[in-house]
């Protein structure tokens, strides 16, 4: 087994240490042509990745401000769909339906996702090959496309075993699936972030493995939980195509529910405006977007502030 | 932080206020003053997106009239809708093709019939950059540049073609899962689904084609006659020689028959199982009554008196 056998065991690893160490230490410090030029070049190179985002976000901005700013007024909010006067039309319906269904995703993906990411966390014996196999499922998962969990959510929710017909919760169902990933990944890196002192200090003190989560890892992990449910949620309230298969209809000009009848979305609402040959319709559209920020920056920003309520509790 | 909370709680004001004010009473609409009408149910309607700007309004304004009906309008597109409505799901389906074999052995196995019924004409109108100097187009010249694996890449190389300008070819076209698609490759190229593969696909936004083709000076592309109407200062119609000399499309050429081979028909499907409800029957013959109306304000070339009493024969015949 050995390599060199005259050298004892100690001794050879204090010289691989130091060789080890040597190597770091002049790779440190060697000095390059022009530190300082390499510094600003990288610096830029960042400013211009994150310029590229943040236009691309101006952009949608202004254009759908310019060009909807004409529409923004109550009826946006207060009426539905309408094809003989767009000019007073609005989004009550699909505003409705994606708080339906955006709702529904909340309610499924906040004890799901975190239940997950607990148990592989905290309980999951890693050794074992059907956890591994869960783990390597969930991140897979994460990168299939939408419209293969809106022909699933067909399958298996609107049809099939569950067979509760092209409702909202149907939505919400397969757009729970959709994010699951996300979230569950977020959760976990949370809880893998919270110092293993806490649980190791918990447990010390007569804890059990349920207390210790419940009082000590969960509330210092909330925080990164929330992001990931935001981002979670960010991402679901945009989705038309698996929606239009689990049956978002277009023009629906009664408020939804979550278990009978048919929905819309606002995606869904200006996916259809904006395929439309009049310009009138165009403007819908672009109002749409601005209703659907707003949507969205109000969801956000409660999240938002619940998680900095978390954090300052802790610190 | 402050505004972020003045800004979400304004918000949830709005929505809530929204959520009041529209909060739709279902019950006892029926005795309102809609003309005495006491009808009441849900009708489904899916299928081509092409057909839903005719349905939509019909829908509107059959509810204006009768309150107690209530009509959801879908676009899963003219064979989602089918697949949808022969598996018993929907009550009409919009089409902007007729019904195919295979759809028509999955309603007859499911046991559901059905009636097909014109509600609109359509020209689909080939489009090309208002400074190309040609104005007419055969179907075997339309074939050349369309066909699959065409090689024409260049205006100049299409065969006969009067004042072709020496432009490269700058294609567009909708998605294979457009009913526009299909009706244009069987009437061009002699087989649906036949295409070339290398234009640009603009899926379901025909709106891209508008843009791309006034944007390239070699541009071309085929759409429904809505999109060319609302289009008319940024491109250009081409005539099209179906054999019997050019004709440009118009209400008038598609009506009497002379646009050939691009003039077609719009359809609704109701099934005959919905059609025993006073309701869809009621909404199926207001549609028909309405339907030259609604699709000159849509942007489509309504009903021949002809066609007209074939719908309505239809309809009272199902109707029984």
């Amino acid at each position: 087994m050995a390599v060199d056998p005259g050298l004892p065991g100690a001794a050879r690893t204090q010289l691989a240490v130091a060789g080890a160490r040597a190597t770091t230490a002049a790779a440190l410090n060697r000095k390059g042509s022009g530190p300082r030029v390499q510094e600003g070049l990288f610096l830029a190179l960042l400013l211009l990745a994150v310029g590229f985002a943040l236009a691309g976000l101006a952009a949608l901005l202004v254009w759908s401000f310019v060009e909807g700013l004409p529409r923004l007024d109550a009826n946006l909010f207060t009426q539905g769909p309408s094809s003989l006067h767009p000019e007073t039309a609005g989004f009550r319906t699909a505003i409705l339906g994606s708080v339906y269904v955006i709702g529904g995703v909340i309610a499924l993906i906040v004890p799901l996702g975190v239940g997950a990411a607990i148990y592989l966390e905290e309980y999951a014996d890693k050794t074992r090959w059907w956890n591994r196999f869960i783990e390597l499922n969930v991140q897979n998962l994460a990168g299939v496309p939408s419209i293969v969990y809106g022909i699933l959510g067909l399958a298996f929710i609107v049809r099939g075993p569950l067979d509760i017909g092209f409702v909202a919760a149907a939505g919400s169902m397969t757009l729970a699936l959709l994010v699951l990933p996300t979230v569950i990944l977020a959760a976990r890196e949370a809880i893998r972030a919270v110092p293993p002192s806490i649980r190791e200090g918990a447990l010390a003190l007569g804890a059990t493995q349920w207390q210790t989560v419940r009082r000590q890892v969960l509330p210092a992990a909330i925080p990164g939980i929330l992001t990931g449910i935001i981002l979670g949620v960010a991402r679901a309230i945009g989705e038309a195509a698996p929606l239009l298969l689990v049956g978002a209809v277009t023009f629906v000009t009664v408020n939804p529910s979550l278990f009978e009848g048919r929905f819309t979305t606002l995606p869904v609402q200006i996916f259809n405006y904006a395929g439309r040959p009049q310009e009138v319709f165009h403007e819908l559209a672009a109002a749409g977007v601005i209703v659907m920020l707003v949507v969205l920056l109000a969801m956000n920003s409660f999240a938002i502030w619940l998680r900095n309520h978390y954090e300052k509790k802790l610190s | 932080m402050r505004k972020l909370l003045v800004l979400a709680a304004s918000t949830a004001l709005a929505l809530g206020a929204a959520a009041c004010g529209g909060d739709d009473d279902d019950s006892g609409s029926a005795s309102t003053s809609g003309g005495g009408s006491e009808l009441s149910g849900n009708i489904l309607i899916d299928g081509s997106s092409t057909v839903a700007p005719l349905s939509e309004p019909a829908a509107e304004l059959f509810m204006e009239e009768n309150p107690g009906v209530t009509i959801a309008v879908g676009t899963s597109g003219t064979g989602g809708g089918f697949e949808k409505f022969c598996n018993g799901e929907t009550q009409i389906s919009d089409a902007s093709r007729q019904i195919e074999a295979d759809e028509e052995a999955a309603c007859k196995k499911a046991g559901i019939t059905y009636e097909e019924l014109s509600v609109a004409n359509d020209a689909l109108t080939v489009v090309v950059n208002p400074d190309n100097p040609v104005d007419c187009i055969t179907v075997d010249q339309l074939k050349q540049i369309w066909e699959p694996k065409s090689k024409v890449s260049n205006w100049s190389q299409i065969d006969g073609l009067e004042n072709a300008p020496d432009a490269d070819l700058d294609l567009y076209g909708p998605g294979t899962d457009s009913g526009t698609f299909d009706y244009f490759t069987e009437a061009v190229n002699g087989e649906e689904g036949a295409s070339r593969t290398d234009y640009n696909n603009v899926g379901e936004d025909d709106n891209s084609t508008v843009t791309g083709v006034s944007g390239s000076e070699g541009g071309m592309g085929y759409f429904g006659y809505s999109f060319y109407l609302e289009n008319q200062d940024s491109l250009k119609a081409l005539e099209i020689d179906g054999g019997d000399g050019c004709v440009a499309p118009s209400p008038e050429t598609v009506q009497d028959g002379s646009y050939v081979p691009l003039g077609r028909q719009l359809f609704i499907y109701p099934s005959g199982q919905a059609l025993e409800r006073p309701e869809v029957k009621s909404f199926v013959e207001f549609y028909i009554d309405n339907a030259t109306t609604i699709a000159e304000q849509a942007g489509f070339i309504g009903l021949t008196e002809e066609q007209v009493t074939e719908a309505k024969d239809k309809v009272a015949q199902l109707a029984g």
